[in-house]
């Protein structure tokens, strides 16, 4: 070989972009080893939307399906039940839904989608225990005339109205949990998904 | 013999590596009480590794099982008792060494120049160390492991926009489970360990580099005699290699005292709700994590949630953390030592140590009205060491170094 002088500009562009391209290459290396952390297929499989068909749901009648391992509930509240919500107010700690336990589709007064359909997790926010589904209104063991039907924890003796509102006295700090959903169709709702407006 | 060191030290440099890091490395005479805790760690880490090696072979990482399986350790495996005690005593045993050993560094400036790079390292390690204990935490699926893992990893879903990606992609599912059990026992038993060794062999590499600080923060290399050797210096080993197995001796006996007699310490090394097996239903009454994080917890519930977000106590907390990182240049002082610097830094300093004692027991209690405004009050305290610190140790007399190490 011929002695010629050693070309410094070309050796560090070379060495630059020898750099840039194995950083590249590291950073699409980098991408399986990341993506192994998100939740696989069988833990999404798990947490797959749970559908639900209210067509045959009455007035009052309350069905309960699991979605995450979490109890849901889905029950049918009438006009009369809907009016009394807001004459509750004065008695709830957060009536206006200020705590972040709702999509913002249910932050209203009726905390659902369609007033009469409420969808709420069924799961104290106290210690975690399933409250019992008190719709009579007056029941005499949960304060007679002033008890509107609503949700009983039988652990701490948690109540909630008939929109998962706690109220103010007992144990549980928050209202109870609204999860995503949304209407398919009118009577087909879909636990787990947004609306695809919001 | 001498063959064979010859025949080795042609090949690896043998010799050369024992002379510089302990025959011929030369250490500052005057080393008191305070410098005992570096080696201990070693120790510990290593009790750590050997401990931890022996209590995998017995473990599952798996929801369903793993709180059985250290059952199982604990009642079947013959002396699995003790190496699961000696394990989990090590883990305070080692905030507790490494906290003195942190103390020293404030009291003597050993983190000021030119060991800024030591104190920056071993800060990492410290920071390196918590993540290690707490993964370790979570892993016998007892109830505090479940909610305490539930509570710390739902900080991170606090950012806005990101947070709900970054909580599925630490949990690898929608709630805390058998995901993120696994990988946090991969994370604790190969990833972190991994880097604690590395960190631990760069932080001492650096040390050695720049030598040891000492009581007077006097720099030994400036005197030097004739041959070279500092005139205040001493060999590693034998001098100071003898005085530290003295201090692993007495520490042992401290040591294996707690295991056989008090493993948990009353609640404070095992905490009684992990006795319960991890039951997602029911929270236990109170939560809290062991007390090498509770003055990190009071900071993060300090600071009230603002705008319906509870970032500005996570970020004060990772704040608390790292600003300690920023130690050898918020310190202006002339002078290293505690012996020789200006009253306000003593008076600094000891409202420091008290802050930090005060709220790690506040992070131990439930809250209360009086404990919140408590804790609001000592985490100002705690950043206000920092935020004044240009300040307090720029002013007052400072006495006069000596030129040599002091007797004593």
């Amino acid at each position: 070989m011929s002695e010629q002088e050693i070309d410094l500009k070309k050796r560090r562009f070379l060495t630059g972009a020898t750099s840039v391209v194995g950083a590249v290459g590291v950073g699409f290396v980098l991408v399986p080893f990341l993506s192994s952390w998100m939740p696989s297929a069988r833990a999404k499989a798990a947490g797959a939307p749970v559908d639900v068909d209210v067509t045959k749901l009455e007035e009052g009648q309350l069905v309960r399906v699991l979605w995450r391992k979490k109890p849901i509930w889905i029950f049918k509240r009438d006009k009369a039940v809907l009016a009394n919500l807001p004459t509750l107010d004065a008695e709830l700690v957060d009536p206006n839904n200020t705590a972040d336990q709702q999509p913002a589709y249910a932050k209203n007064s009726h905390r659902s989608i369609n007033p009469e359909i409420a969808v709420i997790v069924g799961i104290c926010t106290h210690l975690g225990c399933s409250p019992t589904y008190r719709p009579e209104v007056g029941a005499v063991d949960l304060g007679g005339d002033a008890w509107k039907g609503g949700f009983y924890c039988p652990c701490h003796g948690s109540k909630f109205d008939l929109a998962g509102r706690v109220y103010a006295g007992v144990p549980a700090p928050t209202n109870l949990v609204i999860p995503p959903y949304h209407f398919v169709t009118d009577s087909l709702i879909r636990i787990g998904i947004d609306p695809k407006a919001s | 013999m001498d063959n064979n060191k010859n025949w080795i030290d042609q090949r690896f440099p043998l010799t050369k590596v024992w002379n510089e890091h302990l025959a011929e490395y030369y250490t500052p005479r005057n080393f008191n009480f305070w410098y005992f805790f570096g080696s201990l760690a070693i120790l510990v880490l290593v009790i750590q590794i050997l401990t931890g090696i022996f209590l995998t072979m017995h473990f599952k990482p798996e929801a369903a099982l793993a709180f059985a399986s250290v059952e199982y350790i604990m009642r079947d495996v013959d002396w699995g008792w003790l190496i699961r005690y000696i394990h989990s005593t090590g883990a305070s045993a080692f905030f507790v060494v490494i906290y003195l050993h942190m103390y020293r560094g404030l009291l003597y400036g050993s983190y000021k120049a030119p060991r800024e790079l030591i104190w920056i390292l071993g800060m990492v390690l410290y920071i390196a160390l918590m993540a290690e204990a707490f993964m370790g935490y979570v892993l016998p699926w007892g109830q505090m492991s479940y909610w305490g893992a539930k509570v710390i990893i739902n900080l991170f879903g606090s950012f806005p926009i990101v947070g709900e990606i970054i909580l599925e992609f630490i949990l690898g599912d929608y709630a805390v489970g058998d995901p993120v059990l696994n990988r946090f026992f991969s994370l604790h038993v190969i990833a972190l360990p991994l880097i604690l060794v590395i960190l631990v062999f760069l932080h001492i590499v650096a040390l050695h580099t720049v030598g040891s600080n000492n009581p007077d923060g006097v720099e030994i290399k400036k005197n030097k005699d004739a041959n070279g050797i500092p005139k205040d210096g001493i060999p590693f080993h034998p001098y100071y290699s003898v005085k530290d197995i003295m201090g692993v001796v007495v520490f042992l006996m401290i040591f294996t005292s707690i295991v056989f007699f008090a493993p948990a310490l009353g609640g404070y090394f095992l905490e009684a709700p992990n006795f319960v097996e991890a039951n997602p239903l029911k929270t236990p009454d109170h939560i809290a994590p062991l007390w090498y994080l509770t003055p990190f917890y009071s900071v993060l519930r300090a600071i009230p949630p603002m705008f319906g977000s509870q970032l500005p106590g996570v970020l004060a907390m990772f704040a608390a953390l790292l600003i300690l990182i920023a130690l050898p240049w918020l310190d202006r002082s002339k002078v290293k030592s505690i012996r020789y610097r200006s009253w306000p830094y003593k008076v600094a300093l000891s409202i420091f140590v008290i802050t930090f004692i005060v709220l790690g027991w506040l992070g131990m209690q439930a809250v209360t009205p009086l404990y919140s405004l408590m804790a609001q009050i000592f985490t100002a305290l705690y950043f206000a060491f920092f935020i004044l610190m240009p300040w307090f140790t720029s002013i007052g007399e400072t006495k006069p170094v000596p030129e040599r190490t002091t007797e004593h």
